[in-house]
């Protein structure tokens, strides 16, 4: 085999990039791994993940400084100290905001794998059916059952803690033991049950940290330090660099390449087969062709859908997979930030030790069983109860030993919820080409074009009133709900710009997550989703990553690739 | 689990087969010289001095054990608008004539009371005028870096900023986290029931 010439190439580092190379070098392929940024090798190069707070020059805020580099990440909470450089260069790498879309990448091996927040559970029954029941958009080409062993394989090797709730709505998995609630959370959750006759709950968030070691991959279970974000030396949570990456490499059947921008995937228009991908090294800036037999497009899901508009251009001008006029289309994201907040009596003699990674979670309720809303779908909530520490407000006090005092003791208990609500998939919410706009490398630029409509808005008033009266109910005081506004891309979920269906004129990908148009190009990023769910989606991603890698293989060997 | 043993696992390497280099990851952001700020030693001084009324060594160590002087010239210089930044030095003159005004000397020779006093009259000022300009009173507690160049929110007064940077930089030292407060590197477990008694310390982060 040339130097060039690969069994498979996957597009993309991140969660499910990093299941596709496991997945099909286990099974004996030869693949490249190609990541537009650059290496960042487990451990050695968490250079931040032994620091102390005191050991940053600005103690981790943002300068003012950054804040100009990174316009579109100083909106929101990821513009820090710590995580600096793990973002994705706004001035080398721009868009265009036709409307507000903060689109938040990470540009290195591993992705947004080493920055996700981890929280993972499974889509339920309901969640693939409801469009074909509703009438929404189109209907997934897969139901729970076809997901369902998936699931369980993803979870086993993930690490995933939480527990057997028995909920319908929120199906179990292959859990590790939970990260435990806290007493207020655990009495908080008691009284809910009871004044909602147990239609709604609050359980322990099930998070891809781990509870249990992991000693034949090399992990150590969370230490609950917290730090996360910085990459975790105990591979205490799962990434690419603590999980699939070291499995992949185990087999010697992986080359990972960095900074290695796919600029297109080389389309073979009489044998309708993509025969491999042109790479433009992101430091040289020479242009490379490698070959291969499949592609696995995991960019992310804008990302992928930039990579197949910018392919076949000569046979649908749209790109590849343009022929359903669905691709780009079908924007989805995650709309939160409302939810509320309360203080809670009691507990004085409790406190918690430890920094848990994770916090409790509610369950869908609304539009669930016999519950019928004026709007569809539905939300969960993540939140968690604590008691304040120095940065509690003593307003009464001026300044000297009583104030020092006061905030170097813990204050009262409280607790607070933010709901994550599904987005409807609507053809209007689009990502599309710019082409008089381009990045550092001379390449077109994405712009979009998406906003929350009326379905989104209705919900989001039952997110902060099912809050407050959740707290009301439960017996809490100082109550207060909140809407902090939500802009698309802040979920940092974002999906369905090629989604999977039933037929090739209104979907880009068939039940197998192959590109209608070229079967032997897989996609099993955020972009395949035909719906959004509430819950978090990257297990789901990792799901139908490993299960689309099987059929490849299978196909390949079947001769049909 | 052995710390050792957590030792042995960090140090597992991963095999790599690699094409290409490694360029910097998380990326360090340098310590920054004194000499960048636009601060003096001796401004470094006098604001440890300030910080030290508002947390003052007990039986614990205070502001200038932890020299938040220096982290709060850094602050300032980096991490303020220019109108703030403008806002927090006249504010350090404006400490500095109110010590001549009231006391007849410069504000490092007065005594600790008189420098409470002073401190505490410009807390009250300062949240007056807050309240006047719709400003929260919670921002003490907030981190410094909230302001935006283009923000059309009101500046606070510039004692609360003074408070603010040294609540902020005294809590978040290792002086503040560790002797003042309580803090635990790798916890290593979770318990939400954790016994507390009045007069325990909260725990830095």
């Amino acid at each position: 085999m040339a130097n060039n010439d690969y069994d498979a190439i996957v597009v993309g580092s991140g969660i499910s990039g990093g299941w596709a190379a496991k997945e099909l070098t286990e099974k004996g392929l030869k693949v490249l791994m190609l990541e537009r940024g650059k290496n960042i090798e487990h451990i050695k190069d968490y250079k931040n993940a032994h620091k102390e707070d005191w050991d940053y020059p600005h103690r981790d805020l943002a300068t003012q400084a950054m804040k100009v580099d990174y316009p579109v990440l100083k909106r929101d909470y990821p513009l820090n100290e710590k995580t600096y450089g793990m973002w994705a260069n706004e001035k080398e790498n721009p868009y265009i905001e036709d409307k507000r879309f903060d689109w938040y990448r990470g540009y290195h091996v591993g992705g947004r794998s080493l920055l996700w927040g981890r929280q993972s559970y499974r889509l339920n029954r309901e969640d693939f059916e409801a469009n074909d029941k509703e009438g929404i958009a189109v209907d997934w080409p897969i139901r729970y059952e076809d997901v369902a062993p998936w699931y369980d394989y993803v979870e086993k090797h993930a690490g995933i803690s939480g527990n057997r709730d028995g909920l319908d709505v929120l199906p179990d998995g292959i859990f590790q033991p939970a990260m435990a609630l806290n007493c207020v959370e655990k009495d908080v959750a008691a009284r809910v049950k009871k004044a909602f006759k147990g239609t709604r709950h609050i359980i322990s968030g099930r998070t891809a940290n781990m509870t249990e070691a992991k000693p034949e991959d090399g992990r150590t279970s969370c230490q609950y330090r917290n730090k996360c974000w910085l990459g975790c030396p105990f591979g205490g949570y799962f990434s690419t660099q603590s999980s699939t990456l070291p499995a992949a490499m185990k087999t010697g059947n992986l080359t990972l390449r960095p900074f290695s921008i796919v600029k297109e995937i080389l389309y073979d228009k009489d044998r309708k087969r993509a025969t491999g991908v042109e790479v433009i090294d992101a430091q040289t800036n020479q242009t490379y062709v490698f070959n291969s037999k499949i592609i696995f497009v995991n960019a992310s899901a804008f990302n992928s859908a930039w990579l197949l508009m910018n392919s076949a251009t000569d046979v649908w001008d749209g790109g590849l997979g343009s022929s359903s006029g669905e691709l780009g289309h079908n924007v989805m994201d995650h709309h939160f930030r409302v939810g509320a907040s309360a203080t809670v009596e009691g507990f004085d003699d409790k406190y918690t030790y430890g920094r848990r990674p994770s916090g409790f979670y509610v369950p869908r309720f609304r539009n669930w069983g016999s519950d019928k809303r004026d709007y569809l779908r539905g939300f969960g909530y993540q939140g968690g109860a604590s008691r304040n520490g120095w940065r509690k407000d003593v307003a009464e006090l001026g300044v000297g030993a009583d104030l020092k005092d006061a905030l170097s003791e813990p204050g009262g208990w409280t607790i607070g919820m933010t709901a994550f609500g599904e987005m409807l998939p609507d053809h209007a919410n689009r990502i599309y080409l710019n082409k008089n706009t381009t990045d550092k490398w001379g390449l077109p630029v994405l712009a979009m074009d998406v906003e929350i409509k009326e379905n989104e808005l209705k919900m989001r008033k039952d997110m902060q009133q099912d809050a407050m009266d959740m707290f009301e109910a439960a017996g809490l005081k100082n109550i207060e709900g909140w809407d902090a506004d939500y802009a698309p891309g802040m979920g940092i979920h974002e999906m369905g710009t090629a989604r999977m269906g039933r037929d090739p004129k209104t979907s880009v990908l068939n039940g197998h997550n192959q590109v209608w148009d070229a079967l032997n190009v897989f996609v099993t990023d955020g972009a395949c989703m035909t719906s959004a769910s509430c819950v978090n989606p990257s297990l789901t991603y990792m799901a139908l990553t490993a299960r689309a890698a099987e059929f490849a293989v299978e196909e390949l060997k079947r001769g049909n690739l | 689990m052995q710390r050792r043993d957590l030792l042995k696992l960090i140090a597992a390497t991963t095999g790599t087969m690699m094409v290409g280099g490694n360029a910097l990851a998380y990326e360090i952001v340098p310590p920054v010289p004194l000499s960048d700020t636009g601060f003096s030693k001796e401004d470094v001084s006098l604001l440890n001095e300030m910080g030290e009324v508002i947390i003052p060594k007990t039986d614990t160590p205070g502001a200038k054990a932890a020299n938040v002087g220096e982290t709060m010239a850094v602050l300032v210089a980096d991490c303020y608008t220019p109108l703030l930044q403008k806002t927090f030095k006249a504010g350090l003159q404006q400490i500095s004539r109110r010590s001549k005004e009231e006391f007849g000397k410069d504000f490092l020779l007065l005594s600790k009371e008189q420098k409470t006093q002073l401190f505490n009259a410009l807390d009250t000022e300062a949240k007056a005028a807050n309240l006047a300009n719709g400003i929260p009173t919670y921002i003490e507690t907030s981190k410094p870096n909230r302001w935006d160049p283009d923000t059309d929110k009101p500046t606070p007064h510039y004692f609360t900023l003074l408070k603010q940077l040294t609540l902020y930089c005294f809590f978040t030292s290792k002086v503040g986290a560790t002797k003042v407060l309580r803090y635990v590197a790798i916890p290593g477990y979770y318990d939400g029931e954790y016994p507390y008694k009045e007069g325990d310390k909260a725990w830095a982060t």
